[in-house]
């Protein structure tokens, strides 16, 4: 670790970091025109059966949408900057704190559910790919494949069904903050967890199979084997180690995905997530709502992905020094 | 002691339903090299991962016997069928072994010092410290400079030839009796190659290892090896010394092997009428962008580099990787922009022609890629793609005509008719590159490049091609640029050579001056680098 | 001369076709899934004639059947009959499914070859843009779209595209940079061929194999979010049967009528493991790296 922030590191870095911002202005650029793209007037669509003059013109000046576009979309990005993302159509409350307040929910999910598609997918796909060819690794292809078929909402139907409903271990629905009741936040969040994790762990296991194929097949693999080195050396310090990059990739890649995903299972198990907000949001048309929660977690994914170009010039000595 | 130190009977591969290797026998003396030689498909890599049970090929089965030599008390251990255990420890520690490919053969995110010391952990059970400093020991005794520095160094910031002697470092570590060279110099240069054989042999001597060379290329093998076994479709056509395989062949094989190789000092073509220069290049300057992870930078591809080449005569462009020949090749064919310079042929400026006359020009001057697999699209016929320029500058009349047309050029390239409606993958290497040569000729062009375009052949192969291309060259009054890194193929088939290094022109005569009194230090490097027709044995000075 | 010492040299074996067709077939699993495709397809196509009861039947007083001979599926909470409505939401969903997936092939494909075979600044720009589509999860986006149109099947077509033109346009991108380089190209270029020959005859055939299997898994997907979609009700609108609008309405008798639930999932897993599935067989024997192994498989 002498020498870590090393020139090469640090233009890779900053190369990512332009790359992520040029992305991210698109971001904001689709967010906003969201509500300009709707046919007809939002205002009204919003207001539905509440229409009337005064509440149409308030909330539209409100809402900022009385002003030219240029000049509405440089405000939205000032606002979006320092974190205010309009108020809700419905019910005045600011878009950005009913975000906050349903993030831990969201969050809490996501994490217990790469958790548990980690706990699956890395054991699995070890398995699989040093058994590659035989019954055992067709076993786990196959049954991977059926985890990637399964409707996520059919699946958490089926596990309230077992689990709650008919053996009653478990609460059906409903969630408990980490903070406030520890044990309590596991009971609620195991189902929904395992839901997202079991579909999320078969995505991840195909993944990690064929990335370990790949690296299986590589030159040097074949060189530690010829250094008599035993076996479990030449699986974890060649095989998995130098298959951790595309491994990272996926990882985060599906992360991202659970954060955008969990909309359906948040519906399922009536979690107080960004999801269900976002469905109740479409529901009511709510634009700023879906604005704010769109570009959320638009912005969460370009943040994980630049986690995971950190990590990887950790991890690869090539980006290190060149 | 006595005795061969790795004795194999009766070996046979058996893969599916095919047999690869066909019961082969040999024996590797102590401190000797035994040289095994053989085209591309003749099996020799299968047959010693085989007989020192590093096979692993799914579904192989390997039967015969192949028995290790009793070590201090211990008696002599048969290796196939030997379990994974024993052969453990037996691999790296009493063989080593070095493979072709020096760019994937090292793990790319540990450092060398922990990938030459794995081993020695493992099968000596060194500290730390200990395995650190035999580590030191071996990178000098491979030749690398400055090993302190080295040992924390990853692969990718090394050159291939340095890495091939990490690779050998790490197959000697342990101080084995028998080294396994799997065509250990196939993929370097010609200078580094010399290097890597002469590191071998001192470190045999030294060491007092013995090796089993794998190559494909005799010159080669004429420098390594005491014995040698010549392979061919898994069958083991001839055993004999060095000498006696050089000198008095016996098998036909053999003698085909032999007649085969391009050799320095060999014949060149035959000499050209007076004629006139059709291609005059000067000044030509190529730089191009190259994009990473990191960003961006400039390589200058070639620099300055000014020839002329007559009518139905060959330049020889000569390099080693890096060179930047083929970037000339690609800029006189228009898929490089150059930075300066320019080109004349007949009267046209070949760089500067305008938009409209473009695709008249491309006519007059086609090329030839050295990778018959992928010059050709596996998804079409061969008929249709000789017929391509013919389609492209409306050569022919109809479809009628681009059939008559193209069965007249296979038959030049002499390929049956009824080729044209196979696919790519139906035919050999060989084959392949004849089609490549029919399509370069069916547009009628001035001239011809060939870039390195007999470099993935088998010998044999090669020479058949080569003898198409000189007899192409006199019955058509073909001119060509003849690029390749093998200065006995050049040597063969040009009139005029020019020699290029690191994007510069080193050297530029007539082929006979060349090659009798080279001038440039590199030109002479380059000549003294490649193995001579006679074997190392012959003159024991 | 030359003809004779041709004879030596071997040459290749049987024609591509047939044996890739063999590949194809000979994998028990890719097989089946394709039959179990077209009966779903034939089934879809067929709905209306076949099922035995309509649509909407609606009979309160056979509501919450079990599977019985009547109903093989059971009723739900109208007595409307599970069975046909399972097979008559299968005509619709896979009809939205093939839409969308069309839109997204034809729109995304093309993007992607044109700007992997360009390049420059072309390429750049309609990367970005591609970038920040993939910056929206799948489903949300789709959900932003039918915010802004109002639900329907129309819209969920149209969303459904839209969310999956970026995939189609990279893979197409990243085969056509793949084949671009290779020499066959090159030396088509040096050949002074145009560009609409190069891209019909050489590129187009070799970036077919990616490109089919991406369709076959998209189509599974597509299958999975139109389904979710209609769980929300925003896709399919009732009365237009469609399986997870089903699941949706089981929610609330996960107790007491299971089959309400099972069937319809279990109809939209099967049709997607069968899409999934065949992509596979179809990836073992269009991949050529995959294609190697199976094929060295095989032999044993």
């Amino acid at each position: 670790m002498k020498t870590f922030f090393t020139s090469s590191i640090v233009r890779f870095l900053a190369r990512r970091l332009l790359y992520s911002l040029v992305v991210l202005l698109g971001v904001l650029i689709v967010a906003f025109s969201l509500v300009h793209l709707v046919p007809g007037d939002p205002v009204r669509i919003a207001l539905g059966t509440r229409y009337s003059p005064d509440a149409y013109q308030t909330l539209r000046a409100a809402s900022g949408l009385d002003r030219p576009i240029v000049e509405q979309f440089l405000g939205y990005i000032g606002s979006a900057l320092t974190g205010d993302l309009g108020v809700s159509f419905r019910n005045g409350d600011p878009v950005t704190l009913t975000l906050l307040d349903r993030l831990p929910a969201t969050l809490s999910l996501a994490v217990v559910g790469i958790v548990i598609a980690l706990l699956i997918s890395v054991p699995a796909g070890i398995w699989a790919a040093l058994r590659e060819g035989r019954i055992s690794d067709a076993v786990v292809r196959i049954s991977s494949q059926f985890g990637v078929s399964i409707p996520d909402f059919w699946m958490g139907l089926l596990l309230i069904a077992l689990f709650a409903s008919t053996l009653g271990w478990l609460p059906t629905s409903g969630y408990q903050a980490l903070s406030d009741n520890p044990a309590g936040w596991l009971r609620h969040v195991i189902l929904p967890g395992l839901t997202v994790g079991l579909v999320a762990g078969a995505i991840m296991t195909r993944y990690i199979r064929s990335a370990l194929l790949d690296v299986a097949s590589m030159g040097y693999v074949r060189t530690a084997r010829s250094k008599g080195l035993p076996p479990w050396v030449v699986t974890l310090r060649h095989i998995v180690r130098n298959a951790l990059i595309p491994v990272l990739t996926i990882t985060g890649i599906q992360l991202a995905t659970i954060l955008g995903g969990v909309i359906v299972v948040e519906v399922v198990f009536a979690w107080p997530g960004i999801g269900r907000l976002v469905y109740t949001a479409v529901a009511a048309r709510d634009y700023p709502l879906i604005q704010g929660a769109v570009l959320l977690i638009a912005v969460l994914f370009l943040l994980v992905n630049l986690v995971v170009d950190v990590l990887y010039a950790v991890v690869d000595p090539r980006i290190r020094l060149s | 002691m006595i005795g061969p130190i790795l004795s194999a009977r009766h070996l046979r591969v058996r893969i599916g339903r095919r047999d690869i290797v066909r019961g082969i026998a040999f024996d590797v003396q102590r401190e000797q090299t035994l040289g095994i030689v053989g085209e591309s498909g003749s099996g020799k890599s299968m047959t010693v991962l085989a007989a020192t049970g590093l096979l692993d090929a799914p579904g192989s089965v390997v039967t015969g016997t192949s028995v290790l030599a009793a070590a201090g008390d211990s008696a002599p251990t048969q290796l196939l069928g030997a379990s994974g255990r024993l052969l453990r420890t037996i691999h790296g520690s009493r063989i080593g072994f070095v493979f072709q490919d020096p760019g994937t053969s090292l793990n790319p995110l540990l450092t060398l010092e922990r990938q030459i010391t794995e081993s020695l952990r493992t099968h000596r059970g060194l500290t730390r410290r200990q395995a650190r400093a035999r580590a030191l020991e071996l990178l000098d005794a491979v030749g690398l400079p400055d090993p302190e520095a080295r040992l924390h160094s990853y692969p990718h910031q090394l050159s291939g030839g340095q890495r091939q002697r990490v690779m050998i470092a790490i197959a000697l570590a342990c101080d084995p009796e028998l080294l396994i060279a799997d065509e250990p110099t196939t993929s370097l240069d010609v200078t580094t190659q010399a290097q890597i054989i002469d590191l071998i042999r001192n470190l045999q001597r030294d060491f007092g290892t013995a090796v089993i060379w794998i190559s494909h290329d005799l010159g080669v093998i004429g420098q390594v090896a005491d014995d040698v076994t010549v392979m061919r479709d898994g069958e083991a056509v001839e055993q004999s010394p060095i000498l006696d395989v050089f000198d008095r062949p016996q098998h036909r094989y053999t003698k085909q092997l032999l007649e085969a190789r391009p050799l320095i000092g060999g014949p060149g073509p035959p000499p050209p009428a007076d004629a006139p220069v059709l291609l005059d290049v000067d000044g030509l300057d190529v730089r191009f962008p190259v994009t990473t992870p990191i960003g961006k930078s400039i390589v200058h591809a070639v620099r300055d580099v000014s020839f002329s080449i007559r009518r139905a005569t060959t330049l020889g462009l000569v390099g080693e990787s890096g060179s930047g020949k083929s970037t000339v090749a690609a800029a006189l064919t228009g898929l490089v922009k150059p930075d300066a310079g320019t080109a004349t042929m007949g009267g046209t400026d070949v760089f500067g022609v305008p938009r409209a006359e473009e695709k008249a020009l491309r006519r007059r001057i086609s090329l030839v890629f050295q990778d018959p697999f992928s010059s050709l699209n596996s998804r079409t016929r061969v008929g249709l793609a000789i017929a391509e320029p013919l389609f492209v500058h409306r050569l022919a009349k109809g479809k009628r005509g681009r059939q008559s047309r193209v069965a007249e050029l296979l038959d030049l390239v002499g390929l049956p008719a009824s080729f044209a409606s196979r696919y790519p993958h139906e035919l050999s290497g060989g084959q392949r590159q004849r089609v490549s040569i029919a399509r370069a000729l069916a547009a009628e062009p001035e001239l011809l490049i060939l870039d390195e375009s007999t470099a993935s052949l088998d010998v044999s192969v090669q020479a058949r091609v080569l003898d198409l291309l000189t007899q192409l060259q006199c019955d058509l009054r073909l001119t060509y640029l003849f690029i390749a890194h093998d200065l006995a193929i050049v040597q063969r088939m040009s009139h005029d050579v020019l020699v290029m290094r690191a994007g510069e022109a080193v050297e530029y005569r007539p082929a006979a001056d060349l090659f009798a009194s080279p001038e440039h230090p590199y030109t002479r490097t380059l000549l003294a680098a490649v193995p001579p027709a006679r074997p190392r044995a012959a003159d024991p000075a | 001369m030359t003809d004779m010492r041709l004879a030596d040299e071997a040459s290749g074996d049987e024609s591509a076709r047939v044996a890739s067709w063999r590949l194809l077939l000979g994998n028990p699993v890719t097989t089946i899934s394709a039959v179990v495709l077209v009966g779903i397809v034939v089934v879809a196509l067929t709905a209306r004639r076949i099922a035995p009861y309509g649509t909407n039947k609606i009979d309160v007083a056979d509501a919450l059947q079990p599977p019985t001979g009547a109903h093989w599926f059971g009723t739900d909470e109208l007595g409307r009959d599970i069975f046909s409505r399972v097979l008559l939401a299968a005509h619709a969903s896979l009809q939205i499914a093939l839409a969308s997936v069309a839109f997204a092939f034809v729109v995304g494909v093309t993007i992607g070859v044109i700007s992997g075979y360009r390049g420059g600044l072309l390429d750049a720009v309609l990367m970005r843009v591609v970038d920040v589509m993939f910056a929206f999860p799948v489903l949300l986006l789709a959900l932003a779209i039918v915010a802004i149109l109002a639900p329907g099947s129309a819209t969920t077509i149209l969303a459904i595209g839209i969310v999956y033109t970026p995939i189609f346009a990279r893979v197409a991108r990243a085969s056509t940079l793949s084949v671009r380089v290779e020499p066959f190209v090159a030396v088509s270029r040096t050949l002074g061929t145009g560009h609409l020959y190069i891209l019909g005859r050489h590129i187009l055939p070799n970036i077919a194999g990616p490109v089919i299997v991406q369709t076959s898994v998209s189509l599974a997907f597509a299958i999975l979010s139109e389904a979710a979609l209609s769980f929300l009700g925003l896709g399919i609108q009732p009365p237009e049967p469609s399986w997870g609008r089903m699941l949706f309405d089981a929610q609330g008798f996960v107790q007491r009528a299971w089959w309400m639930g099972v069937f319809p999932g279990a109809a939209i897993f099967a049709t997607v493991l069968a899409f999934n599935l065949l992509g596979d067989g179809l990836r073992d024997v269009l991949d050529p790296k995959q294609r190697t192994m199976i094929e060295a498989r095989r032999q044993r």
